[in-house]
């Protein structure tokens, strides 16, 4: 797993984006489909964001919960995507 | 076991008394209009509303509208044509082209999809898709299909103002559509019959304040195939009941599933009935003819639909 403090980004945007300020609603391992926190067109923003963020190409065939949904999940496919030497 | 079409199956007969009833007292009772306007596109819908409302309140109290734009197939007049001749109903040409050119609709589409296709210009068309058609486990991203000049397709994905911008763009087309439909409800006092059948309704398949707006909607409790029985009962012309919906928004011709629904709809409609009467997963793939996993991930599709059609269907809010 991704440190969670180098997920302070992700868990940021998705505060700022869609709870609309409200940080207590997140948990890491929390459901973004199950709770109804991001939408299709909300998950398109979160992996541009993750995508300039972490300078990584998020393919088509990744497109799917086990990856994007939640910050657990993120953290996870993450570090697949990156390399150790990157410190993510 | 219970087929797909055994569970959808109605008494077409039954059911249009009780529309056509249901229409007369909603038009002339509840709302007190004389007839009603409706939008023809030449698909099954809109051909079945109309056909209802001529045997609700009569011929000579419906007004269909045909409103083509440059990028409508021509198909969709001369389907909507033969609804009107088969009910020997009114009909009138408002042609929004105009409309879309002064609103900037078409130069604003074109301009999204250059956010992620540079190229994109004359001579040039597109579409709007969804990722793995027939696959709900994947989210719904979109991408754009262009075709050059000279044939050349190609598939991008789209970044989310790209997304948005061709989105919010289209949408000026349903929505001139309607301020036609008003425009003549105004000068006749008829009401404005909205088209959506249940799919569409429940899941959002609709353009809030576009074809989502309406003072009756004659179908929107119908499913999809229970629209088609009703079409076939009715004598909808043949062609119109055997063409396959398409959205007729896009330069390029668009599948309701490749912009919208993911699985083919005869089972998004299983899969929504099933879930609105309580079926399990295993129950419904027999009958759906689908795996389970499948009927799983197109039930939290329907999920994640109604999230999005909960801020379509809401009325405006007020401070209390």
């Amino acid at each position: 797993m991704v440190e969670m403090d180098k997920l302070e980004p992700v868990r940021a945007f998705i505060v700022e984006n869609f709870l609309f300020g409200r940080s207590g609603e997140l948990s890491d391992g929390q459901s973004f489909l199950e709770s109804g926190i991001i939408d299709s067109t909300g998950i398109l923003e979160l992996v541009t964001f993750l995508e300039k963020t972490y300078s990584i190409q998020v393919g088509e065939e990744e497109l799917i919960p086990e990856n994007l949904d939640s910050i657990s999940n993120i953290s996870r496919y993450l570090r697949s995507k990156t390399s150790s030497t990157s410190g993510v | 076991m219970t087929s797909g079409a055994e569970v959808l199956r109605i008494d077409p007969a039954a059911e249009t008394d009780r529309i056509v009833a249901s229409i007369r007292h909603l038009v002339f009772n509840d709302l007190r209009r004389r007839g009603a306007v409706i939008g023809v596109s030449g698909g099954i819908d809109s051909s079945v509303v109309a056909f209802l409302c001529a045997r609700a309140l009569g011929n000579d109290r419906i007004q269909i509208l045909f409103t083509p734009e440059a990028e409508s197939s021509p198909d969709s007049l001369r389907l909507g044509r033969m609804v009107a001749d088969s009910l020997a109903a009114r009909w009138a040409v408002e042609d929004i082209s105009q409309i879309l050119a002064g609103a900037r609709c078409y130069e604003r589409r074109d301009a999204a999809i250059r956010l992620v296709v540079p190229e994109y210009g004359k001579g040039y068309k597109s579409k709007i898709v969804l990722p793995g058609v027939q696959d709900p486990s994947r989210y719904s991203i979109f991408s754009v299909v262009v075709q050059s000049p000279d044939g050349q397709s190609k598939k991008v994905r789209l970044s989310p103002e790209a997304y948005l911008g061709i989105v919010a763009a289209t949408n000026f087309k349903q929505r001139a559509r309607k301020m036609i439909e008003y425009h003549h409800a105004d000068l006749l006092q008829y009401a404005v019959a909205g088209t959506p059948n249940r799919l569409e309704y429940e899941l959002g398949f609709f353009v809030k304040n576009g074809d989502g707006a309406a003072d009756f909607k004659p179908i929107a409790h119908l499913y999809k195939s229970q629209v088609f029985q009703l079409a076939a009962y009715l004598g909808v012309p043949q062609e119109i009941q055997e063409r396959r919906p398409t959205t007729d928004t896009y330069t390029l011709e668009q599948s309701q599933e490749e912009f919208y629904f993911k699985v083919p709809l005869e089972q998004m409609d299983l899969c929504l009935f099933g879930k609105n009467n309580g079926m399990s997963a295993v129950e419904l793939a027999g009958v759906a003819n689908m795996k389970v996993e499948q009927v799983e991930q197109t039930f939290k599709m329907i999920d994640s639909h109604r999230k999005v059609a909960h801020y379509l269907l809401a009325s405006p809010k007020m401070v209390e």
